[in-house]
């Protein structure tokens, strides 16, 4: 690995429009743990939408925009299990007939990462002295734990964080009802599991819930908003790299 | 059976205010759910059982024809006879000859799917043939007027008070009020229809090549039986069934229970092979085989060929927490769940049934405790490409999709545009940090509040950021 | 052959579409793979030997609801069934298979035995049949039809007892199957896996016994016994 890795934040379209602290907090945690972090700028968004609403074209479109972008870096990092899920296990099968960006597509997977997993497995990244009073609950999102194995590395990274109490639900791998375009299409489903999540982390009597996927929390939280629910939500990387100045997800910015 | 997927949401959302459903489906998650955990973290070896399990049911598929014809010679052998059915309506028609050669009244049942599948029971009852299902689960069902709501556990759906009050209405008597005498009086009542049927149909859990038997699993030993007291015995499954050795079925068996119902093994596995030897007294006479493809051919080398591995264990359904939400008969056909969600388009028909594919999180927890990986997330987005493809989705979703992709395809418009829009709900949603209400956002909007954005996008800060650090 | 049977076998050749040349090796193969069973994995569980197996054995089939008693002999089968229908206050009427190792057990000099031999009928109280094996792995009774083993004696009385003896404990499943390999008549009508008594979950909320098959399952390990016949 080079002394100093480039790379590339793949800064995923929900951070970019909802929650640009994430994506700060992210470059503030790759700059510790050493690396050169550009965003390159043809980026928009993976392509999940249309990759999951089966129109195989867009997304093969959309992702002839970015993989010359993202090629040149060393490693091509998301703070979100499904948008790097998307890049390191779909990004090779769009090309099945196309051999010539099937191998740039497969070479570029291999070097895509979610943030924490990168952060852990990749650079070994020890963690910020970070500081937190609270009592915190961690949703496994689907695709980070199912299709990139996320599951000890975010917790192994709160372990670091001063004052912060880790409080396991009894079923955190269990989908909290966002399924990206699920959520509209079948609300009273996605709504009911959306309720049972909520329920889980209630019962941990955490005050803070937190999870690695901007949908799953914009998901959570505003269920919670809606529900008049105590629960505080936040992409893990904020409170790992300590920048919390953004209220919480669906908090009010001004008082009063 | 005519499919009523397209209603799926509706019946879901209607099945969601069902207080008996839920508990129903509650159950599920802890009896099914927590004992296949258990049963897999008993055997050290379970991992290694799936991946022998894959690579059987590969081999098999890639070689059916072959297996088949083999299958078929030893079955006959032994002195079964093979119908091969294209469809449902030859499956259908050939059974019914078969019961009216037997001089059948009364027809027994075990559990097929098949035949639910080809929809025999309605077919036989209409042609004049008393039909009745003995495993417990079907014949409350079909008590009920209803169909299985799951594919191990058909009546999954219902209450001990529902089944007392249906067992009262049809075997009289005043309700019972135990599990135990509600049993005992199913047992009483359906031995006398074992006895007085002609013919018995089971379904086939494996086909075992080698032997050209036939291999059954059940707890309640309803299936022995069902085919060890009438004359005839006629057996229906797909063509997909098939294994080569005994060993391979083994390997299967041990996957199965544990995956169905973290079971060990189920109480009666039972492997035939042909009607009763001449020197027999109990057995069945004639021993016929329907084999059924209805679609299963044209998914062997197809991008859907990984679904044949399937052993109908349910462990997909009991793990998600779509199928856990909505209950099976939201589904609107046969087969229920994420299994039925790839098999019900090939079977019904993909007019009839595409939502059932977008029915899904693609939380992937089916694939995870599938005992033979099938990658169903996978199959499902398959099914919304082709759905896609022949612009079955409402013109909404579409319109809506390519509006996405026009911007998505065009960065320098959507940065302009995303920031314009992003200040402008920023600004709006200031105050109270979220929305309750937006303008084509009804469905999310309708039970959550949106979190507003921060006004400003990653890239506007990024840029900002470059500025003055140069 | 029929119309259907051509159609459904060629839709399969066309779709898995081997090349022709490579036909007569996917038939080599599929061949060898039918002439030599080659078991999957088998569980460290499964592989255990003499008094290990039998408690193995034992403590899986109790764990499933089979009451199992261990017998020194045949003739010590006459009191162990008396003592077991006494204990279920069970009629003492028993319909049983025609084997030599029941033969030994001389039930018929017992004054308080109603006995018959052959297929039973309904209302039959008690079956009595004899196992080819027991499987160590998961408390599972291999029975195997004959004419003079009847399927019926372990489905159709409401009560059913198996005698097994001792030395046909095995392991696993695959041995207990290579232990019926290669004897005449193979492969029986009907091979039964028993595991436990009939039992069903359907009506909630309790797992209740006796659906259809046997209420009471009591297996007989008897040690001076040789093991049946196919």
């Amino acid at each position: 690995m080079p002394d100093q890795p480039r790379v590339a934040l793949f800064v995923t379209c929900l951070v970019d429009l909802f929650r640009p602290s994430v994506g700060l907090a992210a470059v503030e945690l790759l700059e510790a743990a050493g690396c050169r972090v550009e965003v390159p700028e043809p980026q928009v968004c993976c392509g999940q939408p249309a990759f999951n609403s089966g129109d195989r074209a867009t997304t093969e479109a959309i992702a002839r925009q970015f993989i010359p972008a993202l090629e040149p870096y060393d490693f091509v990092v998301a703070p979100s299990g499904s948008c790097a899920g998307m890049l390191r296990t779909h990004l090779p099968e769009l090309f099945d007939s196309d051999p010539a960006w099937k191998a740039r597509a497969t070479a570029l997977a291999g070097r895509c990462h979610e943030l924490v997993s990168f952060l852990v497995d990749v650079v070994g990244f020890e963690g910020l002295p970070a500081r937190l009073e609270a009592r915190a609950t961690y949703h496994d999102s689907c695709s980070g734990l199912r299709e990139l194995g996320i599951k000890a590395q975010p917790r192994k990274l709160l372990a670091g964080v001063a004052g912060l109490e880790l409080v396991e639900m009894g079923r955190p791998e269990v989908c909290c009802g966002f399924g990206g375009t699920f959520c509209v299409k079948y609300p009273e489903i996605s709504t009911r599991m959306v309720d049972d999540k909520l329920a889980d982390a209630e019962a941990t009597g955490a005050e803070l819930l937190l999870a690695g996927d901007l949908g799953c929390l914009l998901n959570m939280a505003g269920r919670a908003a809606r529900q008049g629910s105590r629960l505080a939500v936040r992409h893990v990387a904020e409170v790992l790299a300590g920048k919390l100045e953004e209220p919480p997800i669906a908090a009010p910015r001004e008082k009063g | 059976m005519e499919p009523t997927s397209l209603t799926f949401r509706e019946r879901a959302a209607a099945a969601l205010e069902d207080p008996v459903l839920r508990t129903a489906l509650r159950r599920l998650e802890s009896g099914w759910q927590q004992g296949r955990a258990r049963a897999a973290a008993a055997l050290p070896e379970f991992e290694a059982l799936r991946d022998a399990g894959v690579a059987i049911k590969d081999h098999v598929l890639a070689h059916l024809d072959l297996y088949l014809e083999i299958f078929e010679r030893r079955f006959t052998e032994a002195g079964g006879v093979v119908h091969w059915a294209r469809d449902a309506a030859e499956a259908r028609a050939i059974a019914l000859e078969i019961c009216r050669k037997a001089g059948a009244k009364t027809v027994t049942k075990s559990k097929s799917m098949v035949a639910e599948e080809i929809g025999l029971n309605a077919f036989l009852e209409a042609n004049g043939l008393r039909v009745v299902e003995t495993d417990l689960g079907e014949y409350i069902v079909q008590l009920a007027g209803e169909v299985p709501s799951h594919l191990v556990g058909p009546a999954v759906h219902m209450t001990r008070e529902r089944i007392a009050e249906l067992f009262a209405r049809h075997h009289g008597g005043p309700p019972k009020q135990e599990s135990a005498e509600l049993v005992a009086e199913a047992r009483r009542i359906l031995r006398e229809r074992y006895l007085e049927a002609e013919v018995g149909i089971t379904g086939a859990n494996f086909l075992v090549a080698e032997t050209g038997s036939i291999v059954t699993v059940t707890n309640e030993g309803n299936a022995e039986l069902t085919q060890g007291l009438p004359r005839v015995h006629l057996v229906i499954t797909g063509i997909e069934k098939v294994v080569p050795t005994v060993e391979d079925a083994f390997t299967l068996l041990r996957l199965l229970a544990r995956s169905a119902t973290g079971q060990e093994f189920s109480g009666y596995t039972t492997f035939l092979t042909g009607p009763a030897r001449p020197d027999e007294r109990d057995g069945p006479r004639k021993m016929h085989l329907i084999l059924l493809d209805n679609g299963r051919s044209a998914m062997v080398g197809g991008p859907f060929r990984e679904m044949l591995r399937c052993i109908r264990c349910g462990a997909c359904m009991n793990h998600c927490p779509v199928y856990l939400a909505a209950g099976g008969h939201a589904y609107g056909w046969v087969y229920v769940g994420p299994m039925g969600s790839v098999l019900t388009p090939q079977f019904a028909g993909l007019e009839r049934t595409w939502t059932l594919p977008t029915a899904s999180t693609f939380c992937g927890r089916c694939q995870e405790v599938c005992p033979v990986r099938i990658p169903l997330p996978k199959l499902m987005r398959l099914w919304r490409e082709e759905a896609h493809r022949r612009h079955l989705p409402p013109p909404v979703a579409r319109y809506g999709l390519a509006a996405w992709a026009f911007l998505a395809r065009r960065p320098a418009l959507y940065r302009l545009a995303t920031r314009l829009a992003i200040a402008g709900l920023g600004l709006l949603g200031r105050r109270r940090g979220r929305f309750s209400r937006l303008p084509l956002a009804a469905g999310w909007t309708a039970s959550r509040d949106l979190p507003a954005p921060a006004g400003v996008t990653f890239h506007r800060l990024w840029k900002a950021r470059r500025r003055n650090h140069a | 052959m029929s119309e259907a049977r051509s159609a459904i076998l060629a839709r399969l050749r066309a779709g898995l579409a081997r090349p022709p040349r490579s036909e007569a090796e996917a038939a080599a193969e599929v061949a060898r793979r039918l002439a030599e069973p080659r078991p999957g994995p088998i569980p460290a569980r499964a592989r255990v030997a003499g008094a290990e197996r039998v408690a193995l054995f034992t403590r899986m089939a109790e764990s499933v609801g089979a009451e199992v008693r261990r017998l020194p002999e045949p003739s010590a089968i006459r009191a162990a069934l008396l003592d077991f229908l006494r204990r279920h206050n069970l009629p003492a009427k028993i319909v049983r298979a025609a084997d030599p190792l029941l033969d030994a057990a001389g039930l018929e000099a017992e004054p308080l035995l109603e006995i018959r031999t052959g297929v039973p009928e309904e209302p039959d109280p008690v079956g009595l049949t004899v196992a080819l094996a027991g499987i160590a792995e998961t408390g599972t009774l291999l029975l195997a039809s004959a004419g003079a083993r009847p399927t019926l004696l372990a489905f159709l009385p409401e009560t059913s007892i198996v005698v097994l003896p001792t030395a046909a404990v095995f392991g696993s499943y695959e041995e207990a199957w290579a232990g019926l390999r290669g004897r005449p008549g193979f492969p029986p009508r009907s091979v039964n896996l028993v595991t436990g008594p009939s039992r069903t979950g359907d009506i909630p909320p309790s797992i209740e016994l006796g659906a259809h098959g046997p209420r009471r399952l009591l297996v007989l390990l008897v040690d001076q016994a040789p093991a049946a016949e196919a």
